[in-house]
């Protein structure tokens, strides 16, 4: 981060704007404010540090700062659109919006234009300035004078811009700006006017209110489903208790009823009636969302299952009247039958179906709603040297947030003070506790274990890695995969053609049927109708997709795209970089061998303290192996570098060398056994280093990058899944190849350079291979981008890599080869589900139709339809949500 | 062949003629969405059964916000999802959720529903 010398405003560098002036560089946060610097510098560059910071301040001339943030800026073509919404106004004397912090900064003379009023301009540029509202309780308002009062001193506080008490509900709705002013100014403007506050419903930002991290448009389709399933659900209880009897009466045959109750009887002619009443209210209040999706479909020129299910009743129903009502029409008396059961039966059936599939749904996108539920609400900041309880949407940049045992981190940050062992499994799916002391990362949304510490906020609202872990969930739940384009295909005929095939079904029934053909003709017009399922079709790669997706970021693997898991469940190659996938990515002390009777501390505690000082990473792994083992360090003197050999110093008045064989040689140490050791270290890919103490030697220190625990399991895994695995790197042949046994990696590709990760990645691909290349999101990002699948290990709270296909959160290489075994769980899933409904609308339209009639004299009940239609979009999600109970098997 | 079953045979064929020329080949009619002073071009969009309306026109380049208004609580139009775009959002009933956009390509980009029973379409030009 660097201060934008014009406005001040806190820009990621390196930035694309930016000047170079008597060799300083300064960046901008925007073209705008480049531009003033290059016309008078002077201005900027004399200006007092002081009150460049101040992100809000008043002096006595009547000119206020303020830096609104603004919500939905995607492009820097906006930024002039707001930008001069914003001039129009009067009083203003500078106004900028950064697109990367989505802020606008603005100096304006107050007594000439308020606050509110750069909002509304904002508002009318098409933006939504982030601003908060609150509800506060106010106790000892007594009369009307009381609401001008505290609504006129509130109204003068900077960053405040509307507030409204009503005196019967005692309370107060304060429209202001997070982060120019908060809760706590608030209630303290409040209580110097002499009343006192309590929190009532509390905070509710307008900023956050979007489906990135608000959590309670979740809750709201949540409760809107919990609702709607209850009302199919009684819909459901009042066709289906009506449609026992119905079904009872409509074959007397079938039951052996008396009599009385057989065709052509006045008993049965009145239960008819009867009949055709009732299904009124199951057609038009049990399945009134069949008749308001149908016509509301036709009207968009468009067909779905509501249309197919109401076309199918309604015709059922006009036949049934008619022969009620009318008998005398039909040319026979055989014809005039009635068909009241298939309307109960049917809308029985589908709502119930449709209930269930609420259900079975919810349960599919727990995984996203679980990210959201992770999200801490208030955050306990340092504040002017006290401890303030803040929500955690006006935590800012930089706030020192203090965290205790057993609570949740608010925000993304760096630990400034204190240590502890910190929970992230819900982001890394690592279940063990980690670590952290000063410096560390740690993540919002993390638990905090044991210990108490301070954290300095460097991600809040929209950038913390649970936001972006959330958004990128989104993203890939609502891309495609490339298979699901066949089923969009064909769905957009499905509907339309069923009813198509239903006319044609009618039609031929009726001139080539058996007697009575009418009958015939009208039974399977309706069953096509109703068995025909697009709901199956086009549900069933979208949910398997969510869920397998969300499966992916509870173990902390991000699939960016349907597009990424059905690539990465074809994969046969798989390329690992070495350092930092394969291995720790930094050296580590591995072993000391002592000779001519030197001891083991001895050899350590003196080359490291000669390596203290150096700050290459091999000296840092031997400093920290002798810490390891409690050594105290001592101080080196006449401390001398000899490049390419080694170093020479005096510790408590003892000649230390530290070096290669080159060193030794220049030096004439005889090295006797050590030099075959050396070898035979070096071939395990580890680097030894001679020491020498007073010209004698004294041993060898090795360092190596280790092998991450769980890299030979993890190999061993993704053989077993079918893959050949690379492993490259830009060590020499030497170390690799040791490392690459250590771990059973057959081919590797060693001596490469970074940029030619790429060209190695395509090579091959050439072989016709597809390949995924596993690597971080800085060096590798070409290679990562070049392969067909680019595996990302996660580096800290950065999720959002973008070169990479799939994320993994946790570095491990386990992650690896979850990700490709969720990929083909997910892709099998999908399989079956598209399988399960082509299957059955391939076969269940002809036999409704029945084709099978004439061979096998097979012909299906529009009952049974129905409940067949009912139940198959149900086993789709049903068998989507199965994927939920997926365990990676290693 | 009797006469009822010729009359069947015509009605039949011409309703099934007169289905697939209204749900596939008829044109659907597009909506212009003129920009405001301020460059963004802003359409609400009503959710019931389908998108009305279901085809807009836009001009590239511009932000666009469009409103969509989902006016039933039957779950399959819960979520409205542009593939093309990676966009996603929950609409919850009766409230009005604005999906922000800006396009520079030109071209047609799809929008659907969570199950992709219910398309729209948006025509950046």
């Amino acid at each position: 981060m660097t201060k934008d010398p014009v406005c001040g405003m806190n820009v990621v560098s390196p930035s694309q704007f930016f000047v170079e002036k008597d060799g300083e560089k300064y960046e901008f946060c925007s073209d705008s404010c480049k531009t003033k610097f290059i016309e008078e510098p002077e201005k900027y560059l004399t200006q007092p540090e002081e009150e460049q910071t101040a992100t809000y301040s008043i002096n006595s001339k009547g000119k206020e700062k303020i830096d609104i943030p603004i919500v939905g800026i995607h492009c820097s073509s906006c930024i002039p659109t707001i930008e001069s919404e914003i001039k129009k106004l009067p009083g203003i004397n500078f106004t900028s919006v950064n697109i990367a912090t989505e802020k606008a900064h603005i100096e304006f003379n107050n007594s000439e234009v308020k606050a509110v009023d750069i909002i509304s301009a904002i508002k009318k540029a098409g933006y939504q300035a982030g601003q908060a509202t609150l509800k506060l309780g106010i106790v000892g308002m007594h009369d009307a004078s009381s609401i001008s009062q505290i609504e006129g001193g509130l109204q003068k506080t900077s960053g405040v811009l509307n507030a409204s008490v009503d005196l019967v509900s005692g309370t107060a709705i304060v429209k202001y700006i997070p982060g120019v002013v908060d809760l706590n100014k608030i209630k303290n403007e409040i209580r110097k006017l002499g009343y006192d506050t309590f929190d009532t419903s509390g905070v509710k930002t307008d900023k956050l209110k979007d489906s990135k991290t608000g959590g309670e448009e979740v809750d709201e389709n949540q409760v809107a489903r919990e609702k709607e399933y209850k009302t199919l659900m009684q819909k459901f209880i009042f066709a289906a208790v009506l449609a026992l009897p119905v079904v009872f009466f409509s074959y007397p045959t079938v039951w052996n009823l008396p009599a009385q109750f057989q065709r052509g009887t006045e008993t049965l002619q009145l239960i008819w009636i009867a009949m055709s009443i009732l299904s009124l209210p199951v057609m038009f209040w049990s399945g009134s969302q069949f008749y308001t999706g149908a016509w509301a479909a036709i009207r968009n020129r468009s067909a779905n299952m509501n249309t197919l299910v109401s076309t199918g009743i309604t015709a059922a129903w006009l036949y049934s009247a008619v022969a009620t009502y009318f008998p005398s029409v039909f040319p026979s008396a055989e014809l005039a039958d009635q068909f009241f059961d298939v309307i109960f039966v049917v809308v029985a059936l589908v709502i119930l179906g449709m209930a269930l599939e609420i259900r079975a749904k919810g349960k599919s996108s727990e995984a996203i709603k679980k990210l959201m539920g992770l999200q801490a609400k208030t955050a306990l900041v340092l504040r002017d040297g006290k401890e303030i309880d803040i929500p955690i949407e006006e935590v800012v940049l930089d706030d020192i947030v203090i965290v205790r045992p057993g609570e949740k981190i608010p925000v993304d940050g760096v630990i400034v003070d204190g240590s502890s062992s910190i929970d992230e499994s819900m982001i890394t799916g690592e279940s063990i506790p980690v670590e952290k002391d000063i410096d560390d990362e740690v993540i919002g949304s993390t638990i905090n274990k044991t210990g108490s510490f301070k954290f300095k906020a460097t991600k809040v609202g929209k950038d913390t890695t649970l936001s972006q872990i959330i958004q990128l969930v989104e993203q890939a739940q609502s891309s495609k995969a490339p298979i699901q384009k066949i089923v969009d295909k064909i769905s957009g005929f499905f509907a339309p053609g069923v009813i198509i095939i239903a006319l044609l079904t009618f039609v031929v029934w009726y001139v080539f049927g058996p007697a009575p053909s009418l009958v015939y003709a009208l039974i399977t017009f309706v069953t096509v109708l109703v068995i025909a399922c697009p709901c199956a079709l086009g549900i069933a790669t979208p949910i398997s997709l969510m869920v397998g997706v969300g499966k992916g970021a509870e173990n902390g693997i991000l699939i960016r795209s349907g597009d990424a898991l059905e690539t990465a469940q074809k994969l046969d190659t798989i390329v690992l970089d070495k350092t930092g996938t394969v291995t720790e990515g930094k050296p580590s002390l591995t072993d000391v061998i002592t000779a001519n009777n030197f001891t083991e501390d001895d050899v350590l505690l003196l080359s490291a303290s000669v390596e203290k000082s150096s700050e290459h990473p091999l000296a840092e792994a031997i400093v920290n192996g002798a810490k390891d083992k409690s050594l105290e360090l001592k101080d080196a003197h006449n401390f001398n570098a000899i490049p390419g050999h080694g170093v020479d110093a005096e510790i408590d008045g003892r000649n230390v060398l530290l070096g290669n064989i080159k060193m030794m040689k220049k030096y004439k140490i005889d090295l006797g056994l050590l030099e075959e050791k050396s070898t035979r270290l070096a071939d395990e890919g580890k680097t030894p280093m001679f020491v020498a103490i007073d010209k004698k030697a004294a041993g060898i220190i090795a360092v190596a990058d280790l092998v991450k625990e769980d890299s030979v399991e993890s190999i061993i895994q993704l053989k077993k899944l079918g893959l050949e695995v690379v492993m490259i790197t830009g060590d020499n042949v030497r170390t690799a190849k040791a490392i690459a046994k250590q771990v059973g990696v057959d081919r590797v590709m060693a001596e490469i350079l970074p940029q030619d990760k790429a060209l190695n990645v395509q090579k091959l691909q050439n072989e016709g291979k597809i390949v995924a290349m596993v690597g971080d999101g800085l060096n590798d990002a070409p290679a990562l981008a070049q392969a067909d699948i680019g595996l990302a290990i996660g580096t800290g709270t950065d999720v959002a890599i973008e070169a990479s296909d799939i994320t993994l959160i946790n570095g491990s290489l386990k992650g690896v080869v979850l990700a490709i075994q969720l990929s083909k769980a997910t892709m099998k899933n999908i399989k079956q589900n598209l399988f399960g409904a082509f299957f059955y609308n391939g076969l269940g339209i002809p036999i409704a139709a029945g084709l099978f009639y004439p061979f096998f004299g097979l012909l299906l009940s529009p009952l049974l339809a129905g409940a067949a239609m009912a139940f198959s979009s149900v086993t789709v999600v049903t068998n989507a949500n199965r994927l939920r109970k997926f365990k990676p098997k290693i | 062949m009797a006469i009822d079953q010729i009359i069947v045979i015509i009605v039949g064929v011409g309703l099934s003629v007169l289905v697939a020329w209204y749900f596939w080949f008829s044109e659907k009619k597009a909506v212009k969405i003129q920009s405001s002073d301020t460059g963004l071009q802003e359409a609400v969009i009503k959710v019931k059964g389908g998108y009305t309306p279901d085809v807009l026109i836009f001009e590239a380049g511009k932000p666009i916000k469009l409103n969509f208004i989902r006016e039933e609580t039957a779950a399959c139009s819960e979520d409205v999802i542009f593939p093309d775009l990676g966009k996603k959002a929950s609409l919850t009933a009766f409230k009005t959720v604005p999906v922000e956009l800006q396009i520079d390509e030109p071209g047609e980009y799809n929008f659907q529903c969570g199950m992709g029973m219910l398309h729209g379409k948006l025509i950046i030009e």
